[in-house]
């Protein structure tokens, strides 16, 4: 009941705490702050269809990748490359639903989805080659991952994937059959909304209750420990685990052109593959909980176009409040505990390191 | 290739690798103390809209030590929170960098309005040297240039000299090497950290600065493109050393010169493919040379002794 009860309310504080900040930083700026926060909340809740067609269709890429991030810091993994796992799986839907027959249905635009979620797999099993097998910091690899898939996209969108007439950079529109159904008629709220939920609860129950996710959550705490007294293969599980990251960013590239754009553009994403480590550490890294952490963000971005449109308080300040909220998250002693184990793995850890870790531990 | 062509694309190479190198030369200096600040992208931003306020009000040089201060005041918001309350470098350095973007762009419409009208700011001036300027294809690529390139090029053997010929480099690199030996030995790991990570904060601004005033003359949201992460993708290609770094911006110049070469060739090659080339290459020097030349051990660690 504690862990329902802080999965609601943890969400709860940190827009609340994201709200005041707004508020501080309006101020400062010198916009009106109750017409700009009242615009906010138009944008975001002012209706039940602003609901469903702005905060939850902005919520659900952030909440795929959020999940991403936080298997993969679960397992002691920072993989700052969900930006481009998700651009390579949203690529690789729209390639593969442009060859895709129609007659499918739904279960073409369940291949396609899966084929955006391999891709992304596949995008990170890279990175994890690269730390498994040769020691290259994943941190150092999904930065220029990102840089190439981003290139990946601009190039794709200009040549194999241009739509007919050779003029825009980007795909085709995605056939009429092969897209996520909408759940309630009217709005933009689509089927990839409840898949991001399901994975969500699906991680959740994974990383808690199975054997796999057991040894995924001891390789991220300790490493050294988990592999000499538990025997467990941390390379393999550290390279399982960021594939899986990989993988369900990827999806929410695939969920985003199937269920939003309909197309493959260059700047798909606005950058839900940084936000979503913010998504992740209010979550706590926590599966369930990210849920309720990627509606608040989800919410503020979707606020801010209004608060921008009615406002004309630029839409950048959002990325300031989110900026905070992370900082003060990792300024709050919790969090510190949480990473502080995943640091000592990530180090490649010499037993060295991980004594003056433990030893450096506040108790 | 006529050498008219060849030394435009020299100079276009040089151009684009400055604020690479400012900015890499800097992240070297703080990786080689242990630090990674992913966040140099924010310095580089910030730089950037100093750079500009600035040369409106004091002129283009004073501008670009403004943009250098700016730099330090978002490396100084790193230092508090991953030194100083030793939390996680890299989420650290993912928020500073999305502090900084959003920072700029509403400061920028906060200042000239809400349009963000395009304004241009007064640019620094070339700087050729005399009868070095004129040598066949090289010359204009080397000795005419505005300030920030001769900046950037001295900055090489100074950053040299500093980290391997003198105490506080040596106390750095060992910072880098192993904190808690350098704390034992009694150096304060800590102000080590900081001063790095200054600098380097220092350096990011100034490539934001040069980004400005010398080469797009104004503001937008945005602009630094991402350069921070080529920064860190340079420092690793260039081994953490201040040479090889030099060498490694040069790569990274000329790849995205390229496309204004193929432009004026009339060549329709896709430049995504050589924007991605050297990021590649990257992959694969850090991949196959693993043992030879390494990242400095406690590199991203956090405090390794509470002190």
């Amino acid at each position: 009941m504690m862990r329902i009860a802080r999965m609601v309310l943890d969400p709860l504080l940190a827009g609340i705490l994201s709200l005041l900040m707004l508020a501080a930083l309006l101020v400062v700026s010198g916009y009106p702050v109750a017409e700009s926060l009242t615009a906010l909340w138009r944008g975001a809740f002012g209706s039940w269809s602003v609901i469903a067609s702005g905060t939850l269709v902005r919520a659900t890429p952030l909440l795929f990748a959020g999940l991403a991030i936080a298997v993969a810091f679960r397992a002691g993994i920072l993989n700052i490359g969900a930006e481009g796992q998700l651009l390579i799986g949203a690529a690789a839907a729209t390639a593969v639903a442009m060859i895709m027959p129609t007659s499918l249905g739904l279960a073409g635009a369940l291949l396609v989805l899966l084929a955006g979620g391999l891709a992304g797999g596949a995008w990170a099993a890279v990175a994890a080659l690269l730390r498994v097998r040769f020691g290259v910091l994943e941190v150092i690899s999904t930065i220029m991952l990102n840089v190439i898939a981003l290139n990946i996209t601009g190039l794709l969108v200009r040549g194999p994937l241009q739509e007919p007439t050779r003029i825009f950079p980007q795909s085709a529109l995605i056939d009429q059959a092969l897209r996520l159904p909408r759940l309630i008629p009217g709005t933009r709220l689509h089927l990839g909304v409840a898949l991001a939920v399901c994975c969500a609860l699906g991680l959740a129950w994974f990383l808690r209750y199975t054997a796999p996710g057991f040894r995924l959550r001891m390789t991220g705490s300790n490493a050294a420990a988990a592999a000499s007294a538990g025997g467990i293969d941390v390379r393999r599980v550290m390279f399982s685990a960021f594939v899986m990251s990989g993988a369900l960013a990827g999806l929410g590239g695939a969920v985003e052109v199937t269920g939003v754009t309909y197309a493959l553009y260059e700047n798909l994403s606005p950058g839900y593959g940084y936000t979503a480590i913010a998504v992740a550490l209010l979550a706590r890294l926590n599966p369930a909980s990210a849920i309720g952490a990627a509606v608040v963000f989800g919410s503020l971005e979707a606020g801010a176009s209004a608060m921008q449109r009615d406002a004309q308080v630029p839409a950048g300040l959002v990325g300031v409040v989110e900026a905070c909220v992370i900082l003060m998250l990792l300024a709050s002693e919790w969090i510190g505990a949480k990473v502080q184990g995943m640091r000592s793995l990530n180090r490649g850890g010499t037993p060295h390191d991980q004594v003056l870790e433990a030893s450096s531990s506040p108790a | 290739m006529s050498s008219p062509a060849l030394a435009d694309f020299l100079d276009a190479s040089v151009r684009s690798a400055t604020p690479l190198l400012l900015a890499a030369l800097g992240e070297t200096v703080a990786e080689r103390s242990g630090v990674i600040n992913v966040g140099i992208e924010g310095t580089i931003i910030a730089g950037c809209l100093a750079g500009l306020v600035a040369a409106t009000v004091v002129g283009p040089n004073a501008a670009l030590l403004a943009a250098g201060i700016a730099g330090i005041g978002i490396a100084l918001i790193f230092v508090v929170v991953a030194i100083g309350l030793a939390a996680d470098q890299i989420i650290t350095g993912t928020a500073i960098t999305m502090l900084g973007l959003g920072l700029t762009s509403t400061l920028y419409r906060v200042i000239y309005g809400d349009g963000g009208a395009a304004l241009s700011a007064p640019t620094l001036s070339v700087i050729g040297i005399p009868l070095l300027q004129d040598i066949p294809v090289v010359g204009r690529a080397l000795f005419r240039q505005p300030l920030p390139t001769y900046l950037a090029e001295l900055m090489v053997p100074a950053i040299w000299y500093w980290l391997h010929r003198t105490q506080s480099g040596l106390a750095i690199r060992a910072t880098g090497e192993n904190p808690g030996a350098s704390l034992a030995s009694g150096i304060s790991t800590r102000r080590v950290q900081t001063t790095a990570v200054l600098f380097g904060g220092m350096c990011g601004g100034l490539a934001g600065g040069t980004l400005v005033l010398a080469q797009v003359g104004t503001f937008t949201e945005g602009m630094s493109a991402g350069r921070g992460f080529v920064a860190i993708a340079i420092v690793a290609l260039g081994r953490w050393h201040p040479v090889g770094v030099a060498m490694a911006a040069l790569v990274f110049g000329m790849a995205s010169a390229l496309q204004f070469l193929f432009q004026a060739l009339n060549l329709n090659l896709p430049y995504q493919i050589f924007l991605a080339l050297p990021y590649l290459l990257t992959l694969l020097a850090l991949a196959l040379t693993r043992g030879v030349y390494r990242a400095p051990a406690a590199l991203g660690a956090r405090k390794a002794v509470r002190g």
